[in-house]
């Protein structure tokens, strides 16, 4: 009784050292959450590609808002008007959000430009139900349009509540029909849709680059804020080419990152006002 | 061999069919785990998921197998119909309700439940045309009515089967007359609460995405596969202790409802053979929906506890959710049993017993409700995190403090004050608790879906959230119309097992008495 009682112990260990190390070995890759792996819902970066980031300098800020014009028109974003300002209905891909510190009689008002923060582990990736939202190779987190059913599960997931939803259809006045950006396509009511770093302009650049026989240079891609922003506070570039002022900036002592300590990567850095 | 008249097809359908799904689903899964490998995504998932739900569709289409061919295709002796069953008179008044012309009181009531859930689909129809602007939600707040509907329905559901599933393991001889009423609840109202998820969706008319492109990382497919398997399974959970109480009825219906009894009742005569394949089948029903009915509620509140805003992400909300669920549900039983009772004059089947010992489980789950939310509160409050005490503010003392607090008297204060005097001994006091507790359950479920929305971690201009016209006509209608389904599953079905009912008054007593001498020494 006694040895049966110690080999099937015996037995029933070895089983599950082997299941352990099968489940060990297999594990990290399977639930996609081993370390150095893209992660949840994301295919791996590839080595030496490009990966692109933001870096916004709140000591140029001036808060002017001419990124989010030029957001806003660049990917077709509709007006609104004030009901839906009102409601909180508004879809801005890039907003600047305000905040005040201090009290009378020296307030002082911070300013924000809110881009997606095109994070490397996305949390709204990881909840998407049906693939609609991923993360590149290139670390720009993708929406498809086509197939997102509404569910509004990432915007609830996403820390910086950086995605907007379309409660209905979008309208524009009659002046403006003649003036869309071919470019990007019009989504339609209840989907959700985001920043997505301008990648149609990606997409131009790479071609023309094809076109002309040469590799992609550094200047070939900009979204629309960086390129319009007058104090140029916003560079943009490739956080993989050291010599990118975007991946230089981003080591710079006075950059951060928003809400670092949730763990998500974003590719939007920050450098710090006032230091 | 019983003869191949219509039924027989039909019931081979069924069981072909169920078969079918049941292999279509463990193909999906398959499926899925290859697609999200494929795309180099993460497949383990899909195979645990799988792995877990595809054995019990497995299950599930074995019992029916047991159904098709050891009671539809039963051998009968010399091919006659089986002898009518009869019914006795003192069960009469469980049948009244099905042969008997509907009260006027009834019609009414239809009536203006009718109006109710038109209304609502008007209201659908006009968010499917305008989209969710004609909802309060906005951004932030994305999530509002229909997902704390969702949340409360599903809670509701576990009335019934999970405690019709425990009460008949642990052999309580006082549920026989009440299951039935309850499973009836959970089957209803599942559907209402998957059906607000489809109601919350900006494209409804992609739902059906989760199955074709489904990616099993994303809770909410978790509570697509688990919603799905308890529906189905309850839904066979109610069916196999109605095929004997079906049989009774076909032996004396007539019209339309002789067909439909015809059907369903699987050929049933009530031999002693048929019996113990169908108590096999129920015994083993019951133990499976308990680990799924679990299971259901802690993958929706998964839905929130996944994420990483705050008060959302709480490890105790499994739990936590699954105690809510059950309390809910044995408050709406309470209430649609005190109904029934009333209506139809059942207060010799549905006693006041039934009343106290449900009550007794009520403050049970009304100790459990308070010590997980004294636990989730206590445990925020002290670690004093800034973004979780923001929302811990708004709803202890901002805005929300007033559904807060009326909460903690609706859920806890009332029904328990009620339940431990001698009120709760009666009919009226586990009802007067009962009542609160919907209230109180359905603002707990909105107290967790929308404060952690209103107040974003960074500094975004906050609104709020006043929920529309067309939210408040959608939960009525849902409300109405699961009333009204209710009720007519009443006019067509029992709503006391009479069959077990009988059994308990025949068999249970000596049984009972057997069991009680094996506790002790001989």
């Amino acid at each position: 009784m006694e040895s049966l009682t110690t080999s099937r112990n015996g037995f029933l260990r070895g089983l599950l050292g082997t299941l352990g190390v099968f489940l060990l070995s297999g594990i990290g890759k399977a639930w996609g959450t081993a370390p150095g792996d893209a992660g949840h819902g994301k295919r791996p970066l590839k080595p030496g590609e490009h990966r692109w980031g933001m870096v916004i300098d709140l000591d140029k800020c001036t808060g002017c808002g001419s990124c989010v014009v030029a957001c806003s028109t660049e990917n077709n974003l509709a007006l609104g008007n004030p009901q839906e300002a009102a409601m909180g209905r508004i879809i801005r891909w890039l907003k600047i959000l305000p905040s005040q510190e201090g009290e009378f009689p020296a307030p002082k008002q911070r300013l924000l430009p809110m881009p997606c923060q095109q994070c490397d582990t996305p949390p709204c990736t990881k909840v998407c139900p049906v693939y609609a939202t991923f993360r590149n190779e290139e670390g720009i987190v993708g929406q498809v349009y086509s197939r997102c059913i509404g569910c509004r599960y990432c915007l609830n997931a996403c820390p910086y509540t950086c995605k907007d939803f379309n409660w209905k259809a979008p309208v524009w006045p009659k002046e403006m029909q003649a003036s869309f950006n071919p470019d990007v396509s019009i989504r339609p009511k209840g989907v959700v849709e985001k920043c997505l770093f301008c990648h149609h302009r990606l997409q131009r650049a790479k071609e023309e680059a094809v076109a002309e026989g040469r590799p992609l240079r550094e200047n070939d891609y900009q979204p629309a804020c960086a390129e319009i922003c007058p104090a140029k506070a916003i560079v943009f570039g490739d956080l993989n080419n050291n010599d990118s002022d975007a991946a230089n900036l981003s080591k710079d002592p006075r950059a951060f990152h928003l809400l670092e300590e949730l763990g998500a990567e974003p590719k939007v850095t920050y450098l710090k006002e006032g230091a | 061999m019983r003869p191949r008249n219509w039924t027989f097809y039909v019931q081979l359908a069924g069981f072909a069919g169920f078969c079918a799904f049941a292999v279509a689903a463990n193909g999906w899964f398959v499926w899925r785990a290859a697609a999200s490998y494929r795309l180099g995504d993460a497949w383990l998932p899909a195979v645990v998921m799988g792995s877990i739900i595809g054995p019990i569709f497995i299950i599930l289409s074995w019992i029916i197998s047991r159904l098709f061919f050891k009671i539809a295709l039963r051998k009968t002796k010399s091919g006659k119909s089986p002898a009518p069953l009869e019914i006795f008179p003192e069960e009469e008044v469980l049948v009244a309700p099905i042969f008997e012309a509907p009260t006027g009181g009834f019609l009414a009531t239809m009536a203006v439940l009718t109006c109710v859930s038109l209304w609502a689909i008007f209201a659908w129809c006009y968010q499917m045309y305008y989209g969710l602007a004609v909802t309060g939600l906005n951004n932030p707040v994305f999530w509002g009515f229909y997902i704390t509907n969702f949340v409360f329905f599903i809670g509701i559901s576990h009335a019934g089967t999970l405690i019709s599933a425990i009460l008949r393991i642990v052999q309580a001889e006082w549920r026989r007359s009440i299951t039935r009423s309850a499973e009836v609840i959970t089957v209803l109202v599942l559907v209402f609460g998957a059906g607000n998820i489809i109601l919350d969706l900006g494209r409804p008319d992609r739902a059906l995405n989760v199955f074709l492109a489904g990616r099993f990382q994303s809770p909410l497919m978790w509570d697509v596969c688990s919603i799905t398997t308890y529906l189905i399974g309850s839904t066979l959970y109610l069916y196999l202790p109605l095929i004997p109480d079906i049989a009774i009825l076909r032996d004396r219906a007539q019209g339309w409802r002789k067909p439909l009894y015809e059907l369903l009742s699987l050929n049933w005569s009530g031999s002693h053979e048929e019996r113990e394949v169908l108590e096999k089948c129920i015994a083993i029903m019951a133990i499976l929906v308990i680990p799924v009915a679990v299971s259901v509620h802690t993958v929706v509140s998964y839905v929130f506890s996944m994420t990483v805003q705050p008060m959302w992400h709480s490890t105790i909300f499994g739990p936590y959710f699954v105690v809510g669920a059950i309390f809910s549900g044995i408050a709406a039983l309470i209430i649609a049993m005190a109904v029934l009772r009333k209506g139809y004059g059942l207060e010799n089947h549905l006693r006041a017993i039934h009343f106290e010992n449900l009550g007794k489980l009520l403050l049970v789950m009304c100790c459990l409700w308070f010590y997980f939310t004294f636990s989730e509160y206590l445990t925020t409050w002290y670690g004093g995190e800034p973004e979780h005490m923001v929302i811990f503010n708004l709803k202890i003392s901002g805005p929300y403090a007033p559904a807060f607090w009326l909460m903690a008297v609706t859920c806890f204060v009332v029904p328990f004050g009620v339940l431990v005097s001698p009120l709760g001994k009666t009919v009226r006091g586990t009802v007067i608790a009962s009542s609160t507790v919907i209230v109180g359950m359905w603002l707990e479920r909105f107290l967790i879906v929308v404060p952690t929305l209103i107040r974003p971690r960074l500094p975004y201009t906050t609104g709020g959230y006043t929920p529309s016209w067309v939210e408040i006509s959608l939960f009525a209608g849902c409300i109405s119309t699961f009333v009204m389904l209710y009720a007519m599953f009443t006019r067509v079905f029992p709503i006391v097992s009479i069959w077990e009912v009988r059994e308990g008054k025949e068999q249970a007593e000596g049984e009972v008495v057997a069991r009680i001498r094996t506790y002790f020494p001989s």
